[in-house]
C-alpha cells in the first residue's frame, strides 16, 4: 500500500495537518478523517455538486480532488460559513425563502453561492442559474433556490452597507 | 478507490524522469475531472499518479504578438476569465465556458480535455479551428504535433509512454478574423455534445470575402475531425448563404456518426450541417466586429 502523506492546509481559517493516503479524495478526508460531515456526498463523480467546497477561493467538487492536492491550500467548507453569533446572509436567505427540503444539496449550494457572490455581488437570475448549473437538487425544483440566492445578494449588500 | 502512489514533480525534466521510471504505469494528473473518476471506476489503473500542475511551464497563459501559449494544466476559468484572450481566441473561450459547471471549470484544463481524447471533447474542435500545436515532452526531448493529428481513437492519442503535453501554442490572429464553438445538447448546461462545431474564419478588409477558414467537428466520429474541405470551399469566396452551405455540406460528408442514446445517425448528420452553418455565421459576425 502507498505510504500515508502528511498534508498541511488551512481549513476555515485554522491550520490543519492531516494524514491521508494518495488515493483518498478530499471529500473522504473531510468527512471521515476530520469529521467535517457538513460537506455531503451525492454522486462521487463530479456531477451533483453536493460536495462543493472552496479551494483557494474557487468552488471545486471535493470528490474530484485528491486530499494530497490540498497541500498548502486554503479550504472553506460549510462549517466555516456561519459567524459565531448567528447565520451568514446566504444561510438566512435559504431559510427565509424555504430553499431546501431534504437538505442534502444545501451545503453545496451555499458554497457555490458564496463563490458566485464573491465574484459577482449583483447577479441576474440568468447569472445565478448559469453559475449554479453544477449543483443538483432533487426536491425544490430550483426556483426557491434561485430566489434565495438573489435575496442573499440583497442581504449581503445591506450587511456590507451597515458595516 | 484503488491504491496508487502520488508524485508532484516541479520541472519538466523531473516529470519526464518520473513518468519514464514507471514505464507506462504512471499517469499525469491535471485537474483530475476525468482521471479521478476513471480511476475510481477502474477504467485506468495507474500505479503512480503524477501531478503536473506544479510545473511552471504547464501554468503559462501568455498572449503576445507571436500568438497564445496555453500551459497544459491551466484551468478553464482562467482562459475565459481573460478578456483579451476571450476576444482574440473566442472559440477557445466558448469551449472553456461550457466544459462542465463552475466547479469543474475551476480545475479542468484544456490540456486534459485534449489528452483524455474523448470524441465529444468540447475543446478539441476549437483547438483545430484555431490551428493549435501540441508541444510534447518526453524521454527523447520535445516534439510538436498539429492538434488535428493528436487523437487517434476514442481515448487514444499520439502520446507515447513517458510523454506528456506541455502546452498548446496558437498562431497570432490575423486582422478581420473571428471564431466560435457551439455544441448541440438537449439541456442548457452540463451535458455531453451530440454534435460540436468549432470554426475560425479570416475575411478580407471589407468583410465580404473569406480569405481562409478552418472547421473542427466533434462527437460525429471516433476522433474529432478537421474538415479541410470546408475551408477550401470557403477560401476566396464571397460571404454568402450559398458558400456557407457548401462548407456545411463538406462537414456533413466527413461526419461518421453513430446511433446512441444522445441521437441517431441521421439526426447527427442533420445537426452537423445546421450547426456548421450557424457557427460559421457567428464567426463571420465576430470577424466583422
Ligand atoms: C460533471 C462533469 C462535467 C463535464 N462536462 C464536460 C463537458 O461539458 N465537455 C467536455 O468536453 N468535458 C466535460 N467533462 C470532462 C472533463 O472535465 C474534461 O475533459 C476536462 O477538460 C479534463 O481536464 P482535467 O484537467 O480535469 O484532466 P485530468 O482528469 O487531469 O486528465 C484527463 C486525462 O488526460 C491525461 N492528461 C492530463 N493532462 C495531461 C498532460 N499534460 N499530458 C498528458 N496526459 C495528460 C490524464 O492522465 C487523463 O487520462 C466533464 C466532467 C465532469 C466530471
Ligand atoms: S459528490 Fe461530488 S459532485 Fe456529487
Ligand atoms: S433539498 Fe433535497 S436535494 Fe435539494
Amino acid at each position: 500500500m502507498a505510504k500515508k502523506r502528511i498534508v498541511s492546509t488551512t481549513i476555515n481559517g485554522r491550520q490543519v495537518e492531516l494524514l491521508c493516503e494518495p488515493r483518498q479524495t478530499l471529500l473522504e478526508v473531510l468527512r471521515d478523517t476530520l469529521d467535517l460531515t457538513g460537506t455531503k456526498e451525492g454522486c462521487s463523480n463530479g456531477n451533483c455538486g453536493a460536495c462543493t467546497v472552496l479551494m483557494n477561493g474557487r468552488p471545486v467538487v471535493s470528490c474530484l480532488v485528491l486530499a494530497v492536492e490540498a497541500e498548502g491550500a486554503t479550504l472553506e467548507t460549510i462549517e466555516g460559513v456561519a459567524p459565531v453569533d448567528g447565520l451568514d446572509p446566504v444561510q438566512q436567505a435559504f431559510l427565509e425563502n424555504a430553499a431546501l427540503q431534504c437538505g442534502i444539496c444545501t451545503p453545496g449550494f451555499i458554497m457555490s453561492t458564496k463563490a458566485l457572490l464573491n465574484e459577482n455581488p449583483d447577479p441576474t437570475e440568468h447569472d445565478v442559474r448559469f453559475y449554479l448549473s453544477g449543483n443538483l437538487c432533487r426536491c425544490t425544483g430550483y426556483d426557491k433556490i434561485v430566489r434565495a440566492v438573489l435575496d442573499s445578494a440583497q442581504k449581503r449588500k445591506k450587511a456590507v452597507a451597515a458595516k | 478507490m484503488r491504491d496508487f502512489e502520488y508524485e508532484a514533480p516541479a520541472s519538466i525534466a523531473e516529470a519526464v524522469q518520473v513518468l519514464g521510471r514507471h514505464n507506462g504505469a504512471a499517469r499525469p494528473l491535471a485537474g483530475g475531472t476525468d482521471l479521478i473518476d476513471q480511476i475510481r471506476v477502474g477504467r485506468h489503473q495507474p500505479g503512480v499518479v503524477v501531478d503536473i500542475k506544479k510545473i511552471p511551464e504547464l501554468n503559462v497563459l501568455e498572449l503576445s504578438a507571436a500568438g497564445l501559449r496555453l500551459g497544459a494544466a491551466v484551468p478553464c476559468y482562467k482562459v475565459y476569465g481573460d478578456p483579451k484572450i476571450s476576444a482574440a481566441y473566442a472559440a477557445l473561450a466558448d469551449s472553456a465556458q461550457i466544459i462542465g459547471g463552475i466547479q469543474i471549470q475551476s480545475r479542468a484544463s484544456i490540456g486534459g480535455n485534449l489528452c483524455n481524447s474523448g470524441p465529444a471533447a468540447d475543446s478539441t474542435p476549437s483547438l483545430i479551428a484555431l490551428e493549435a500545436i501540441a508541444v510534447i515532452a518526453g524521454p527523447a526531448g520535445k516534439r510538436e504535433v498539429a492538434v488535428e493529428n493528436f487523437c487517434t481513437g476514442p481515448g487514444k492519442n499520439v502520446l507515447q509512454p513517458g510523454e506528456f503535453l506541455v502546452e498548446l501554442k496558437f498562431p497570432a490572429r490575423p486582422p478581420h478574423s473571428g471564431s466560435h464553438y457551439r455544441r448541440f445538447i438537449p439541456r442548457n448546461e452540463m451535458d455531453i455534445a451530440v454534435v460540436g462545431v468549432g470554426a475560425s474564419v479570416v475575411l478580407d478588409e471589407k468583410g465580404e470575402k473569406f480569405v481562409s477558414a478552418r472547421i473542427g467537428l466533434g462527437a460525429v466520429g471516433p476522433i474529432p475531425y478537421f474538415v479541410q474541405e470546408a475551408g477550401q470551399r470557403l477560401a476566396g469566396q464571397p460571404v454568402s448563404e450559398a458558400t456557407i452551405e457548401k462548407a456545411a455540406q463538406a462537414a456533413r460528408d466527413m461526419a461518421r456518426p453513430i446511433d446512441d442514446m444522445r441521437g441517431t445517425k441521421e439526426f447527427r448528420l442533420h445537426v452537423t450541417g445546421v450547426l456548421t452553418r450557424r457557427v460559421i455565421e457567428e464567426a463571420v459576425k465576430r470577424a466583422r466586429q
